[in-house]
């Protein structure tokens, strides 16, 4: 696959370390549709290709938007990139959240970090329904700086119950200070008709699970996105070879009922 | 107006006690409000109480030198604050601070400790149910220290 070249319409720092770019084609290039949860290949030329999820709403076919965080030579390219700038995209690919699987369930969005970006595709379309009031998105982040989407967050939870909890904080901060899986543990769900949504690191994913699995959700209710090194995107080269699964093909969404086997074998 | 023990009742901490517990329990509690800003507990003084929050934020708090106070987690709604009245020498570890208006109730952890002397049925319950809440928040605060939003393994969290 050819990365088709886009151009960066908008640059927006979340915090330091952190941006979003707001792509659209250059000429006739065109914007594929994609699904929440799935990922691009984006080019940094002459320097290389990252994995990067969509952030963006999934309707708007005029282009793509990234939330990257900067930390090898490739995203501190991407993070020099200024508006007009241009760079390489090849995809969508990937597994997608079941977005359709979702009527009449509660759903619980579990974002720590970065994972919030993956989600964010996800809210902006349960919004769009008008579904806000079966959501509940619990987001972990290590400051109140270091939050993702702060005005968003705001304007989501005037539709839906946003709780967010950071690890620590400046004085001022009238918010939660704790880990992410307190305010899981301590909320009421019917754990036969809910779903949860998990994508962050994966230590935190894996202390969400056991909460969730504790408070009664069935294996296959509980959806995580995983990340591992991919390169090719479409599951020739193994890079991100997962068990039996390669990420960039079978994921990065998998039901956790199906990869629990190997979700809890170290190193691998 | 549900009475104390009505409340206590509804708490999952208190599932299963006997009511006749419950009750003694209750006979040791009283509602009490809380205005931002205000002190629930001080660092070093005498420790005879315990809260279960029913409204609003409280900060656990501590003093360090050069920064001033800093917090190091908040309990809410339904959470259980306290257990320093149970272990000698009965101080406060930390400050507790409302962070906004707090409503709670405060249990009388001297009426109870001399209790569980004398019936240790209930201070194996209550000894259990505590020592479940300290496992929870010594495991939360391990996953605050891993720092793990700080240090992605990978190129981007999530990606």
């Amino acid at each position: 696959m050819v990365p088709e070249v886009f151009r960066v319409e908008r640059r927006a720092e979340e915090f330091p370390g952190t941006f979003t770019l707001h792509l659209s084609p250059i000429g006739m290039g065109r914007v594929a549709g994609f699904q929440p949860g799935q990922f691009s290949m984006l080019y940094a030329f002459g320097t290389g290709e990252v994995p990067i999820s969509i952030s963006g709403p999934s309707d708007q076919g005029s282009g793509y938007v990234y939330t990257i965080r900067t930390h090898g030579m490739v995203t501190r390219a991407l993070e020099n990139l200024r508006e007009g700038g241009q760079l390489g995209v090849r995809g969508p690919f990937g597994s997608d959240w079941p977005i359709s699987s979702l009527a009449g369930r509660e759903i619980l969005l579990v974002a720590g970090g970065l994972g919030l970006a993956p989600l964010r595709p996800v809210i902006y379309t349960l919004l769009s329904r008008g579904g806000g009031s079966a959501v509940r998105l619990f987001y972990g982040a290590r400051s109140p700086r270091e939050m993702l989407y702060r005005d968003e967050l705001v304007e989501w939870s005037r539709s839906m119950d946003v709780q967010v909890s950071v690890d620590q904080a400046e004085r001022g901060w009238t918010g939660r200070i704790g880990a992410v899986t307190d305010p899981l543990a301590a909320t009421s769900f019917d754990a036969g008709k809910s779903i949860a949504f998990l994508c962050g690191p994966e230590v935190m994913m894996r202390f969400c699970i056991r909460v969730l699995l504790e408070k009664g959700m069935p294996p296959s209710a509980i959806y995580l996105s995983m990340e591992r090194n991919m390169k090719c995107a479409t599951g020739h080269c193994g890079h991100c070879q997962w068990g039996p699964s390669f990420i960039c093909k079978d994921g990065p969404v998998f039901r956790y009922e199906d990869i629990r086997q190997w979700f809890h074998i170290r190193a691998l | 107006m549900k009475k104390i023990v009505d409340l206590l009742r509804e708490h999952p901490f208190f599932d299963g006690i006997e009511e006749e517990y419950l009750e003694f329990i209750g006979g040791c509690g009283e509602i009490v409000g809380y205005s931002a800003g205000d002190a629930l507990a001080e660092e070093h003084a005498p420790a005879e109480h315990f809260f279960l929050i029913r409204q609003g934020r409280v900060a656990i708090e501590t003093y360090v030198p050069g920064h001033g106070k800093v917090c190091l987690q908040t309990l809410q709604h339904g959470d259980i604050f306290g257990w320093s009245w149970l272990f000698p020498p009965h101080q406060w570890t930390f400050d507790a601070r409302a962070v906004d208006r707090v409503r709670a109730i405060r249990l009388g952890g001297k009426c109870l400790r001399e209790k569980c002397s004398r019936d240790t049925e209930l201070g194996y319950e209550l000894m259990r149910r505590f020592a479940r809440i300290m496992t929870e928040r010594l495991q939360a605060t391990r996953m605050q220290l891993l720092d793990i939003y700080g240090h992605p393994s990978r190129p981007a969290g999530g990606q």
